[in-house]
């Protein structure tokens, strides 16, 4: 079954083409890879996908809903959630309380019960304060749960930003770089992870990696851009020996 | 609620009962004369405003330069009401039409904190505060201008019911309301808001929304403090709320620190204290304000607390342990 899908996306901004007529279907619970060298429109495409940019053309459903034009906020509560390629955490909040933002939508209490802290409050804090923990626990972050975001170690910071977006129970999550700037046992470790959290949620995992070794470990479906193009697509082995890859990769 | 948190509660509801008997002590026994009793009164009025504006300032992060604007509107709408109330010869306790006047002067200022709000939380940063500016001042000169309330002239014959008593416990609850606000989950996304809006969106917080309610319940409450400053002044001239006094009210919460209310208390305290406490001096005011917001931008510019609140519980219990009292500073859990 088809969760998100792309037709024909394209972002020009002003005279440059980001992305170029770009296709994309994801099926429920595949792991699909996004790679590409360094300026292939990546993150732009996410930018659509997720409601930050409105692409110039094309359409993008999300559970056969359209999403063109909807805020980055109503297209999390239909069910895709992302990550940034350059850390987006709130700084000043502990590594819980980041998580527990994005849990924001399944606490059941108004203002008014906020303010004046009645039993529902303690009720809803309590099972926010439970269930944030557990994603924590997930990631081995249980430790780091009263941190402040800003004080965490580099690749705890990227955990942390993955277990935010799997509060708001997404059925998409797309993850732009998140090993970036790990060592290769975080990596090695990360990526396990994200093939653990993928069974455990039975969500759809789209991932941008850099590095093409990276994804062809654990993505069953790779796609390639360059130019705001897809070059290629298909499984790692496919992948591994096109020809417009390699050349991508390694410059005519 | 678990032990800590009901041990938080009382220390602090003791410690707020506590000062309360001593003021009415000194009150009830003379020491303190009506002038010192009066800039008690002012005090906690200002510590309103402080902590009102901490919500858009503090917690959301950004700049309103127009809070005199809403307070001002408070007063007037709440001075109005309550004229209207006693001239109808309705027979109210005193105590019932105040707090009857702080609603009506809460509720007219949130709607316009929301109706300003709403189009102009587009803005950021400077442009934000060039807009609350316009708005405070349109505000102003409205009053200047309309007739019946005084334009100009002011607006006499106010009913004075503001005394120290009702005004303390009016900021206690306040700062209760405020503080918890802080740490519900509408408070939790107003600040992720200030941290980084983009990523507040991709957690699924309506930005805009938060925004104006932030506005809003600034906008309220800053309604409160005027009602509070009307029926205890009861006089009001247009002239008293122009930009310096939104100025004076900013200062006051960048010198607590951005978001930590308990900075905006004891800054709202030394900056209405200490004018007074100088009166010869009083042409110099600004002047001492410039002068300390300059030194603390050297020195500690995050404001005195930062974001964090001081901690009652976790102060009582580093000097019980002897542990080193700065690491309480900045407790989590304030209350
Ligand atoms: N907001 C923007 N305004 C103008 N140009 C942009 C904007 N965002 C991206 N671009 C351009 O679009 C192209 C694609 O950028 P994008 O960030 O999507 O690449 P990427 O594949 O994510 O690269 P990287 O691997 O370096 O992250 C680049 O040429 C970039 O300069
Ligand atoms: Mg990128």
């Amino acid at each position: 079954m088809t969760v998100l899908s792309a037709k024909n996306i394209t972002m020009q901004f002003g005279g440059l083409t980001a992305v170029d007529q770009f296709n994309l279907e994801l099926s429920s619970n595949e792991l699909v890879g996004l790679i590409g060298p360094n300026g292939a429109g990546k993150t732009t495409i996410f930018n659509m996908l997720t409601g930050v940019y409105v692409p110039t053309m094309g359409e993008i459903l999300l559970n056969d809903q359209s999403i063109i034009k909807k805020t980055p906020h109503e297209i999390v509560k239909l069910g895709a959630s992302r990550t940034f390629q350059n850390i987006r955490l709130f700084k000043d909040l502990t590594a819980v309380e980041n998580v527990k933002i994005a849990y924001h939508n399944f606490i059941d209490y108004n203002m008014v019960q906020g303010m004046f802290r009645t039993k529902k409050f303690w009720e809803e804090e309590k099972k926010a304060q439970e269930e944030c923990m557990k994603l924590l626990d997930i990631f081995d972050m249980g430790e780091y749960a009263d941190t402040l975001a800003k004080n965490l170690p580099y690749g705890q910071q990227r955990k942390l930003e993955i277990a935010r977006a799997l509060a708001s129970d997404p059925k998409v999550l797309m993850l732009d770089e998140p090993a970036a700037g790990m060592n290769p046992n975080e990596t090695a470790e990360l990526m396990e992870t994200i093939h653990f959290i993928r069974n455990k949620f039975d969500i759809t995992v789209l991932l941008i990696e850099h590095d093409m070794k990276l994804v062809m470990g654990i993505c069953e479906r790779i796609i390639v851009v360059d130019y705001g193009k897809t070059i290629a697509e298909g499984t790692p082995d496919e992948i591994k020996n096109n020809p417009d890859v390699i050349r991508a990769y390694l410059g005519d | 609620m678990d032990h800590n948190k009901k041990k938080a509660y009382l220390i602090n509801a003791v410690a707020v009962v506590a000062l309360y008997l001593v003021f009415f002590v000194l009150i009830q026994t003379k020491s303190m004369n009506n002038y010192f009793v009066g800039i008690a009164i002012m005090t906690c009025i200002m510590i309103i405003m402080a902590m009102s504006l901490n919500i858009v300032a503090g917690f959301l992060g950004e700049m309103a330069l127009g809070h005199a604007g809403f307070m001002a509107i408070g007063a007037y709408a709440s001075a109005s009401f309550s004229m209207a109330l006693i001239d109808g010869g309705l027979p109210l306790p005193h105590l019932v039409i105040l707090i009857l006047a702080m609603i009506v002067g809460g509720i007219v200022a949130g709607v316009f904190g929301f109706l300003i709000g709403t189009p102009t939380l587009r803005l950021r940063g400077d442009y934000l505060g060039i807009v609350t500016i316009g708005f405070s001042e349109i505000i102003r000169i409205f009053f200047i201008n309309f007739g019946p309330t005084g334009g100009a002239a002011g607006l006499k014959g106010i009913t004075k019911l503001v005394n120290f008593h009702n005004v303390y416990w009016v900021t206690i609850v306040i700062a209760f309301l405020i503080f918890t606000l802080g740490r519900s989950k509408q408070g939790r996304a107003i600040i992720s808001i200030r941290e980084d809006e983009i990523a507040s969106e991709a957690a699924g917080i309506p930005t805009t929304r938060y925004k104006v309610l932030a506005f809003s319940l600034a906008a309220f409450f800053a309604g409160v403090g005027g009602a509070m400053y009307a029926h205890y002044q009861s006089f009001l001239e247009p002239s008293k709320f122009g930009f310096m006094f939104s100025i004076e009210m900013f200062v006051i919460v960048v010198l607590g620190g951005l978001g930590s209310l308990t900075g905006s208390i004891i800054s709202a305290i030394v900056l209405t204290v200490l004018p007074e406490m100088l009166r010869s001096f009083a042409e110099y005011r600004l002047l001492v304000y410039s002068l300390v917001l300059i030194i603390m931008m050297i020195f500690r510019p995050q404001g005195i607390f930062g974001r964090s609140e001081f901690s009652l519980t976790a102060f009582i219990e580093s000097l019980i342990q002897r542990k080193n009292v700065k690491n309480s500073i900045g407790g989590g859990e304030a209350s």
